[in-house]
């Protein structure tokens, strides 16, 4: 599937949940369900410093995509990264960098989404982006 | 007795909706909500008097100067300080912090030795960090034990004749803990080191007299006690203030200046370079006005109350950990807390959905989280505008976030 339809299929999903409580154990379940980042990649290059929550992002390319592991000390960022993680990982780069993040508006995020917010939601997206520049600058 | 009703009438903004519920406000500790006077003496400024202070012969600058100075004077009494000069206007805490700092960067050596606290905000360890590194002197550290309280045997041992400064926060803004800086600042004293007490947190809760505590520097902001943002005082006494070199250079701070030599002006303007936040700086004044009219004895009195109440409440929490001393008579109404497996910032986003108003991470204290070894804590800080049917609406929603946390 590309990110577009994955990005799709999230957005279906969370327009079934009728309010912010569904969302959150939703989100909640996510976070419980996501593949633990090997112990060796929890590294400091690899964490994401929000003020809040710490977050680790480990990439690397199979193939001709790129993989992605996380973890995050909260559930909540962990459920928000694996969604970024079903949207992005196992995708090749050149799409990973040309991908835009609007289904996180419409799955009633936004509010995640500020950059002053302290979660690192857009310092999440950002580090996915920079490991899919590096890779693609490589290939 | 307070009318606590009559009080929150005063407070436009508690009475409003978040995220569909009632807005709970259990941040105080980051800042105040301000009251209707405040507001209006804000609004009254800039409808009927802006102009810039100390300079102008014009009427409207005259209005302007006369308040910014009257409201020096109000800001002089309540903390007891021996002159209005002896009061200078800074931007907040941090500014008074390292306007002092700055200063005793010309008067410390290498070896000199500078004593902080375990249990301060980074604005009071940071500054005076720099410091010691510009000029070669040490930091020590008086070290807490497990329930946050300073070891003052341990703070006696540190005390030399090396020691120049120490440096203490008279609440703790991590957990609440009210210092003992009476006999801190005496034992400074004892071997000549000046003292600087970090107020920020404290004169929401309580009125210090600098002058009965002896203190060389006291420092605060308005916002946390009902004032705007952007605001506070730095007390400082007569001869420190002569002695320590401005840290600003401008406009307000000179007597005569040219290309060859500048001369500063008297006290409390040398301190004050630029165009100051004059509109601040009165309602700064009027919020001193407002808390005296509740009465800190009030105040105090009702704080504890909700502090009781809080943690009993609290405590039936499953899992629940409370940060701190136990002893409710060496706290100010802050409850830091976290739940055994459950991260704060889980716990404070879905509390937030619920309209409480609570801070979550590692309150700018990052060396205290390291010492419970925890990311940080979910805080409840309490005003005199709170109330306990509030406590039993955090209650339910914490109850809530542990059901969809765990």
């Amino acid at each position: 599937m590309t990110i577009q339809e994955i990005q799709d299929e999230i957005v279906d999903e969370f327009s079934m949940f009728d309010d912010w409580m569904q969302r959150y154990e939703y989100i909640i379940d996510l976070g419980k369900s996501l593949p633990l980042i090997d112990e060796q990649y929890k590294t400091e290059d690899n964490i994401i410093k929000g003020c809040q929550s710490k977050v680790w992002v480990h990439a690397e390319q199979i193939g001709d995509k790129v993989v992605f592991t996380a973890d995050s000390d909260a559930i909540l960022t962990k459920g928000i990264i694996a969604i970024l993680i079903r949207a992005f990982s196992n995708q090749k780069a050149v799409d990973i960098l040309e991908a835009n993040t609007d289904f996180i508006d419409e799955i009633g995020l936004k509010e995640h989404l500020s950059p002053t917010r302290a979660n690192g939601l857009v310092s999440m997206i950002k580090k996915i982006k920079m490991y899919a520049l590096a890779f693609n600058a490589k290939n | 007795m307070l009318d606590i009703q009559k009080i929150r009438a005063d407070f436009p903004i508690l009475n409003q909706k978040v995220n569909g519920k009632p807005l709970v406000y259990f941040d105080n500790g980051a800042t105040s909500q301000k009251p209707q006077v405040v507001i209006d003496a804000i609004v009254d400024y800039y409808s009927r008097y802006n102009a810039n202070i100390h300079r102008g012969v014009h009427t409207l600058s005259q209005l302007a100067t006369d308040a910014y100075e009257q409201a020096r004077h109000k800001i002089q009494q309540h903390f007891n300080a021996k002159h209005d000069y002896e009061i200078i206007f800074t931007s907040g805490t941090t500014e008074g912090i390292n306007l002092i700092a700055n200063g005793f960067a010309a008067l410390l050596k290498k070896d000199d030795e500078v004593i902080v606290s375990a249990l301060e905000h980074h604005s009071n360890i940071v500054p005076w960090q720099m410091l010691c590194e510009h000029t070669g002197a040490k930091l020590l550290v008086i070290p807490m034990n497990y329930d946050g309280e300073l070891l003052m045997d341990e703070y006696e041992k540190l005390l030399s004749d090396k020691t120049k400064l120490v440096v203490c926060n008279h609440i703790s803004n991590g957990l609440g803990t009210i210092n003992p800086i009476e006999f801190i600042i005496e034992k400074a004293n004892q071997v000549g080191a000046a003292v600087l007490i970090d107020g920020a947190q404290a004169c929401p809760h309580l009125k210090p007299d600098v002058q009965k505590l002896d203190v060389d520097f006291y420092v605060t902001s308005a916002h946390k006690m009902c004032g705007p943002t952007g605001v506070g005082m730095l007390y400082g006494k007569e001869a420190w203030l002569r002695k320590l070199q401005p840290y600003k250079g401008g406009g307000e701070m000179i007597a005569t200046v040219t290309f060859e030599k500048t001369t500063y002006a008297d006290l409390p303007h040398k301190f004050e370079a630029g165009t100051p936040n004059i509109c601040g700086g009165i309602a700064f004044g009027t919020a001193i006005d407002y808390m005296n009219a509740v009465g800190y004895d009030n105040i105090a009195a009702y704080e504890r109350e909700l502090l009781e109440y809080a943690t009993k409440k609290l405590l039936e929490l499953e899992g629940i950990e409370i940060y701190g001393t136990k002893d409710l008579n060496k706290k100010a109404s802050v409850i830091s807390f976290n739940f055994k497996g459950i991260h704060p910032y889980d716990v404070g986003t879905i509390i937030d959905k619920l309209g409480i108003a609570v801070r979550t991470g590692h309150h700018c204290a990052q060396p205290i989280m390291d010492f419970y070894k925890i990311p940080g804590t979910i805080r409840a800080s309490f005003a005199f505008y709170n109330t306990k049917e509030e406590i039993d609406l955090m209650i339910e929603a914490l109850k809530k976030a542990q059901m969809m946390l765990s």
